[in-house]
C-alpha cells in the first residue's frame, strides 16, 4: 500500500513536469494606487505590468515572472505595511517600489531589514539613496538635486528675479524648498516670501493674498498635482499674475486635465527626456497603447518600467535569490535600458545628468526647446 | 497692512465661512431631529459636485451652451438627488439604528461615506483625478486697489447666504419647519400631537443633504476643482463648526461655520508662524472654545450634549 501510493506520487510528479516548463518568480510593484496622486501609481503600475507581460511572453527567457501590486495610498504608515507585507514574503524576490518620497523614506529601513532587494521609480528625495548606505536600495530615477539647480539656473537665465515659494510640508515639499532656495541664491535670484502649507489643503486664499502683495515675477510651487492645480487655479481668481514654476511633482497629465487653459505657460523640471524622446521610448508607448490600460503611463511610468526590466535581468542571470539579486544589481554599469544608459552609483543612485524642461503650452507638457515659449512666439509673461 | 489686501482676507474668510456654514448647518439640522452624528455628510457634498460636473459634461455634450441654462439644470438635479440621497441614507441606515447606541449611527454613516468616496473614485472616468469645474458665472473682477473681486465670487456669496436665510425662513415660518423644530423638541410628544415622525426626520434630512449639494456645486464654482476626496476635510470642518456653535442650534452652526473660517485666515495672515500650522491653530483655538463651553456658544435649551 505505502510503495503503491509512492507510485501514484510520483507517477503524478514526473506527469505534472513538462520538461521545458518555467518555474515562477514573483516580484513586488508598490506605488500610490488610491489617493490625490494615484494617477502616478497606476501609471506606474501598468508600465511595470508591461514590462512583465513582455517578458513572460519571451519564450527564451528563464523565469516566469508575476507582479505582487501593492498599494501604499502615498502614506508612510501604510507604505511600511505593505513594503513589510513584501519583504517579509520570501517568495517576493525583489521590489519596485514608491512614488512618494516620504513613503520611500519610511520604508527602506524595512527593505533593510528583511534583506528585499528595492528599485525605486518615482521618489526623488536625495535622502532615499544618500541618507543611508543601505545596499537592499537603488534608484533608477534622479534626484531633486540636480532638478533644482537646473531649474534655478533656467529661470533666472531668463531674467526673472523675484520668486515666492509655496511647499508642502513634506519631506518631499521641504526637500524641493531647500535645494531650489540654496541654488536660486547662487544664481542671484530673489526669495520675497516662503509658505509652507499642508499636502490636502483646500483654500489658499490667504497664502495667495499675502503673496499679491509681495508681487513676485514667479510662483515656485514645491509639492503634487492635486494642490498645484488648487493653486494654480486660484491665483487666477485673486489676480495674483505670475508665472508659476513647479516641479517634477505636477508634470502628469492630470495636472493639465485639473486646469485646462488655465495651465497655459506653467513650467517645470524633471530629470531625463520624456517618453517620446527615450532611446526606447516610442517602443515602450507603442506596447503600453497595445494593452490597453484605462489609465496614461504618466511621467514616471518610463521608469517603473526600465525598473521592472532590470530586476527581471539581474533574476535571469543569477536566479530568483534575494542575495544575489542584491549582488548583481549593486554592480549595475552601463545597463541599457529605455531611460538611457542606468549606472549606479557608490550609494546605488543612477546619474541622470539629463534635466528636461517643461512648459504646457495648448494642453500639453512640450520640452522647453520645442515649445513657441523657446522660440518667442508666445512669452510667459503677457505683456 | 493696504485696506485694500486688509478687505481681500475679509472676503476669502467670508467666502469660506459661508460653504463652511452650508455643511455645518446640516450636521446641526440632523443631530437636532435625532441626536445622530452622520458622518458621511461631507462626501455627500463631493457627491454633490460630482453629479453636477457630470450634468454639465452631459449638457455640454448634448450641445447644450447657455451657461445659465446649465447652471440651473446643475443646480436642480444636484440639488434634487442629493435630498432624495440623504432621505434614503435615513431612512435605511439611521432610522433603523433609532433604539441603538449613537455611536453605531456615527460608525455606519462613516463607512457609507467611504462607500460614496471610493465609489466616485472608481466609477467616475479618472475618478482619482483633481477635475476641473465648468466656469459658468461671469468671470469679470471688480478691481479697488489692491482688492480684487471677482464677479463669480460675489454672485456664490449671495447665493449661498440666500440659502442659510431660507432655511432659517423654512425653519421658523412654515409647517414644515414648526414639524421639524416639535420632533426636534421632543420626539414622543410631537408624534403624540399628530406630527409624522418619519416623514419629519426624512425630510430634514433631505434639507441637510440639499444644502450639502448646494454647498459642494459653490465649492466646485469657487475653487473651480473638485476631487473625490473634498469631502473630508470639509466634513471635519462643518462638523467641529456645527458642534463649537453648539449641536442642534442653527445659528450656532451658522456663527460656528465663520469663526472656523475666520480663525484659519487669521491663522494663516497675522500669526507670525507658517502658513502651514492655520489648521492646528484654527482646531487648537475649537478645542479651547470646546473646553470654556462645552456645550458650544449658542447651546440648544435643553443642553443636550454628545
Amino acid at each position: 500500500m505505502k510503495f503503491a501510493s509512492l507510485f501514484v506520487a510520483l507517477v503524478i510528479a514526473l506527469a505534472g513536469l513538462p520538461v521545458e516548463a518555467k518555474d515562477t518568480v514573483r516580484i513586488a510593484f508598490i506605488g500610490p494606487l488610491t489617493g490625490g496622486v494615484s494617477a502616478n501609481g497606476l501609471g506606474g503600475r501598468n508600465s511595470a505590468d508591461l514590462a512583465v507581460r513582455l517578458r513572460n511572453a519571451d519564450a527564451k527567457a528563464p523565469y516566469t515572472y508575476e507582479l505582487v501590486v501593492l498599494d501604499d495610498e502615498c502614506k508612510p504608515n501604510v507604505g511600511v505595511q505593505v513594503a513589510t507585507k513584501a519583504a517579509a514574503d520570501n517568495g517576493i524576490v525583489a521590489g519596485v517600489t514608491h512614488y512618494c518620497s516620504t513613503v520611500a523614506m519610511a520604508a527602506v529601513e524595512v527593505y533593510r531589514k528583511f534583506g528585499l532587494p528595492v528599485v525605486v521609480w518615482g521618489a526623488v528625495l536625495p535622502d532615499i539613496t544618500y541618507a543611508n548606505d543601505y545596499k537592499e536600495v537603488h534608484r533608477v530615477n534622479g534626484t531633486m538635486i540636480n532638478q533644482n539647480e537646473a531649474a534655478a539656473r533656467f529661470m533666472t537665465g531668463l531674467k526673472f528675479k523675484r520668486w515666492a515659494v509655496i511647499h508642502d510640508t513634506t519631506d518631499y515639499g521641504k526637500g524641493h524648498n531647500k535645494y531650489f532656495s540654496e541654488d536660486l541664491a547662487k544664481n542671484g535670484g530673489q526669495i520675497l516670501g516662503t509658505f509652507g502649507v499642508t499636502a490636502d489643503q483646500q483654500d489658499f486664499s490667504a497664502e495667495l493674498t499675502k503673496i499679491k502683495e509681495l508681487k513676485p515675477e514667479v510662483i515656485y510651487f514645491a509639492g503634487l498635482t492635486p494642490i498645484g492645480v488648487r493653486i494654480r487655479s486660484q491665483m487666477d481668481k485673486l489676480g495674483v499674475k505670475a508665472v508659476f514654476q513647479g516641479t517634477s511633482g505636477i508634470v502628469s497629465d492630470a495636472f493639465i486635465e485639473g486646469l485646462g487653459p488655465l495651465a497655459e505657460g506653467v513650467v517645470a523640471f524633471r530629470e531625463g527626456a520624456p517618453a517620446e524622446k527615450l532611446p526606447g521610448g516610442r517602443a515602450f508607448l507603442d506596447a503600453y497603447t497595445k494593452q490597453k490600460y484605462p489609465d496614461d503611463p504618466e511621467a514616471y511610468g518610463p521608469f517603473a518600467f526600465a525598473a521592472a526590466t532590470l530586476i527581471m535581468d539581474a533574476i535571469d542571470r543569477v536566479g530568483p535569490d534575494r542575495k544575489k539579486v542584491r549582488a548583481e544589481l549593486n554592480r549595475t554599469r552601463d545597463y541599457d535600458s529605455i531611460v538611457g544608459k542606468i549606472t549606479f552609483d557608490d550609494r546605488r543612485q543612477n546619474a541622470v545628468p539629463l534635466i528636461t524642461r517643461f512648459v504646457v503650452q495648448d494642453g500639453k507638457w512640450l520640452v522647453w526647446e520645442d515649445s513657441d515659449y523657446a522660440s518667442g512666439k508666445r512669452a510667459l509673461v503677457k505683456k | 497692512m493696504d485696506p485694500g489686501l486688509l478687505a481681500q482676507h475679509a472676503f476669502n474668510g467670508l467666502m469660506l465661512g459661508v460653504i463652511y456654514a452650508l455643511v455645518a448647518v446640516g450636521f446641526t439640522l440632523f443631530f437636532g431631529v435625532l441626536d445622530v452624528i452622520k458622518f458621511s455628510h461631507g462626501d455627500v457634498v463631493m457627491l454633490g459636485a460630482f453629479t453636477a460636473l457630470a450634468v454639465s459634461a452631459g449638457l455640454t455634450g448634448a450641445g447644450v451652451m447657455s451657461h445659465p441654462l446649465v447652471l440651473l439644470a446643475m443646480l436642480v438635479i444636484a440639488i434634487t438627488l442629493m435630498a432624495v440621497v440623504g432621505a434614503l441614507l435615513a431612512r435605511l441606515l439611521v432610522l433603523p439604528l433609532r433604539g441603538a447606541p449613537a455611536i453605531n449611527v456615527l460608525l455606519i454613516t462613516l463607512m457609507a461615506g467611504t462607500v460614496i468616496r471610493e465609489g466616485v473614485r472608481l466609477f467616475y472616468p479618472q475618478g482619482s483625478n483633481p477635475k476641473p469645474f465648468p466656469r459658468l458665472l461671469p468671470g469679470g473682477t471688480i478691481e479697488i486697489g489692491s482688492f480684487t473681486l471677482r464677479h463669480d465670487s460675489a454672485i456664490l456669496f449671495v447665493i449661498g447666504v440666500a440659502a442659510i436665510v431660507g432655511v432659517y425662513l423654512t425653519l421658523a415660518r412654515t409647517r414644515l419647519g414648526l414639524a421639524i423644530r416639535a420632533v426636534a423638541q421632543d420626539p414622543e410628544t410631537a408624534a403624540a400631537m399628530g406630527i409624522p415622525l418619519t416623514a419629519t426626520v426624512l425630510a430634514t434630512f433631505a434639507i441637510g443633504s440639499a444644502l450639502a449639494a448646494l454647498a459642494g456645486v459653490v465649492n466646485g464654482l469657487y475653487y473651480s476643482e473638485i476631487s473625490f476626496n473634498l469631502g473630508l476635510l470639509l466634513g471635519a470642518i462643518g462638523f467641529s463648526a456645527a458642534v463649537v456653535g453648539g449641536l442642534g442650534n442653527v445659528y450656532g452652526a451658522i456663527l460656528g461655520g465663520f469663526l472656523f473660517a475666520a480663525l484659519q485666515t487669521i491663522g494663516a495672515v497675522a500669526l507670525p508662524f507658517a502658513s502651514a500650522y492655520k489648521d492646528v491653530f484654527a482646531f487648537a483655538a475649537v478645542i479651547v472654545l470646546m473646553a470654556l463651553r462645552p456645550a458650544g456658544l449658542l447651546a440648544e435649551r435643553s443642553a443636550e450634549r454628545i
